[in-house]
């Protein structure tokens, strides 16, 4: 029951926020491109890299990822209504799970579908599936390391959209071994082997990306518990 | 019954100190945490609460420390200062939620007992976002008491509460305390204190500044040295006068007029109007000068 209830409350905080509106505009702005390039018959080689990568996984994924990833806890810290979660006896394990799992769902039902249309206009179902995959575990490895951000930052959106448009978005294209460390282009990878089309670029390996994807969501899910552990109330003096 | 025992505890930021070496043990009943704003009220009640690591020192419950440890919470209520809560949530739902999270075995009998403490069933079904103040502190206080825990911590419980729910409030703690529980509320305002406590912790400046019964507290603030600027017809024969006063410690003429220091408060205001009349002087101001409460915290302190 307990699981249940930190996920009802975490999705109704979500859901609540004017800021879920944020989620809707980008997943329908690379539906939109790919259907008007399908309807003015573009070929696919001219447009899938920049709407389904470019687009899709370099941005819409990694944004929506961040805004769910900071809401589900860094608004309650922000807001102070953590408090009301933390004064039970609960490890610290069953606040954070639950919200990641709310987190990892809201992101990935809002990007992977998106991903999957877009994915079957420009090729077929099977790079739609490898679209929406990648969507998947993009979401799960974003969205705990955007859930591990707001437990050690007071500003996780600054420092999250530094790591997705500094990071990986410009260091990416410059310095090849940054590459090892960039959620992108893990999924772009597990994208492109489930539906090798010749569409997408992959620049790691299969290994690499599973592994990497798995070391991501496990190490910033158990930062964050450890974290949450620790989490202090600043007092009147501070 | 639970004890909160603070054990040489210091919390400092970088280079200030908030927390200065305070020793305390609270047992049942009801205490008062009184201090100026500023003075460390709040991060006393943070480290009992766990949300903050002492620098030093130890804070337990019943001998278990608060500080990285969850399941003090199953004995330890608390009332934030903050007063932030789920707007989108009914009290009933929010009410329901801490029940749950609680493992509550009958969350929803749990939930409705707690609203009826704090008299909220009539409103339990809006949505807390359009509570009042009173209301909503209300609705905190519920959720804090929904386990039915020990120890019940309050920061500022009474601020925003209108006249007739700062007492039902007072009544509440007063009753909890009688039963048993062991509740700390915080508080700037010295008759709020008095009023629901019987025992008060003074905390000035981060220190533990007095400890113990209200009243020789009170007694000990009443007698303390009083200052009042005086401006008369005649300030000169008036000090002349007032010298003769037992409760007169001191007289300064200075050219705006006089300040006096008197060593007791009510037997010095009672003998100005006579005098004044005896000798046909006019008192055309009469100022006590250092009435703030920071200035009585501070004498306790040298005290």
């Amino acid at each position: 029951m307990v699981p249940q209830t930190i996920a009802w409350i975490t999705a109704r905080g979500l859901f609540g926020r004017r800021r879920f509106l944020l989620l809707i505009p980008l997943p329908l702005l690379v539906v939109g491109l790919a259907v008007l390039s399908r309807a003015f018959g573009v070929a696919p080689e001219n447009w899938a890299q920049p709407v389904l990568v470019g687009l899709g996984l370099a941005v819409v994924l990694p944004v929506i990822a961040l805004i769910v990833g900071t809401g589900v806890l860094g608004s309650e810290i922000d807001d102070g209504t953590i408090v009301h979660i933390l004064t039970k006896p609960l490890p610290r394990w069953q606040i954070v799970l639950p919200k990641l799992v709310v987190a990892t769902a809201v992101t990935t039902v809002t990007v992977s579908i998106s991903l999957y249309v877009a994915g079957v206009l420009a090729h077929s179902v099977r790079l739609g599936l490898g679209l929406a995959l990648a969507g998947l575990v993009g979401s799960l490895a974003y969205s705990a390391l955007f859930l591990a951000l707001s437990l050690v930052t007071r500003r996780p959106v600054l420092l999250g959209l530094v790591y997705v448009l500094v990071w990986e978005g410009l260091l990416g294209n410059f310095v090849s071994g940054t590459r090892v460390l960039s959620i992108q282009q893990y999924v772009l990878t597990i994208a492109d082997k489930v539906a090798p089309t010749g569409l997408l670029q992959s620049k790691v390996s299969l290994p690499v990306a599973i592994i990497m994807s798995a070391v991501f969501a496990v190490g910033f899910t158990l930062l964050a518990i450890d974290r949450l552990r620790s989490f202090s109330v600043a007092g009147e003096t501070s | 019954m639970s004890d909160v025992t603070l054990s040489g505890v210091s919390r400092w930021y970088g280079n200030v100190v908030a927390v200065n070496d305070v020793t305390m043990t609270l047992g049942p009943g009801v205490t008062g945490l009184l201090g100026p704003n500023g003075a460390g009220k709040t991060t006393v009640l943070h480290m009992m609460a766990g949300f903050l690591a002492p620098s030093r020192g130890t804070v337990t419950i019943d001998g278990e420390p608060t500080w990285r440890n969850p399941s003090v919470y199953r004995r330890l209520g608390l009332v934030s200062e903050r007063e932030a809560v789920h707007d989108f949530l009914t009290a009933k739902e929010f009410l329901l939620v801490s029940a749950r999270l609680h493992r509550l075995p009958d969350p929803e009998a749990a939930a409705q007992r707690a609203l009826e403490l704090v008299e909220m069933t009539s409103a339990q079904d809006r949505r807390i976002g359009t509570y009042s103040k009173g209301m909503r502190q209300r609705t905190r206080v519920a959720a804090a008491l929904v386990h039915d825990p020990q120890v019940l911590l309050l920061d500022e419980p009474f601020n925003g509460m209108d006249p007739r729910q700062r007492l039902h409030m007072m009544e509440l703690l007063h009753r909890l305390g009688t039963a048993g529980r062991t509740i700390l509320f915080s508080s700037h305002i010295l008759e709020e204190v008095e009023q629901v406590s019987g025992t008060v912790q003074v905390i000035v400046a981060g220190r533990l500044a007095a400890s113990g019964d209200y009243r020789a507290i009170r007694r000990l603030m009443s007698n303390r040295p009083h200052v009042f600027a005086i401006h008369s017809t005649d300030d000169r024969r008036l000090a002349v006068a007032l010298m003769g006063q037992a409760s007169v410690t001191g007289v300064e003429i200075e050219r705006t007029g006089l300040t006096v220091r008197a060593g007791d408060y009510g037997s010095f205001t009672r003998a100005l109007p006579k005098i004044a009349l005896a000798e046909g002087i006019r008192v055309r101001q009469l100022l006590p000068s250092d009435e703030s409460l920071e200035s009585v915290f501070s004498y306790l302190v040298e005290a």
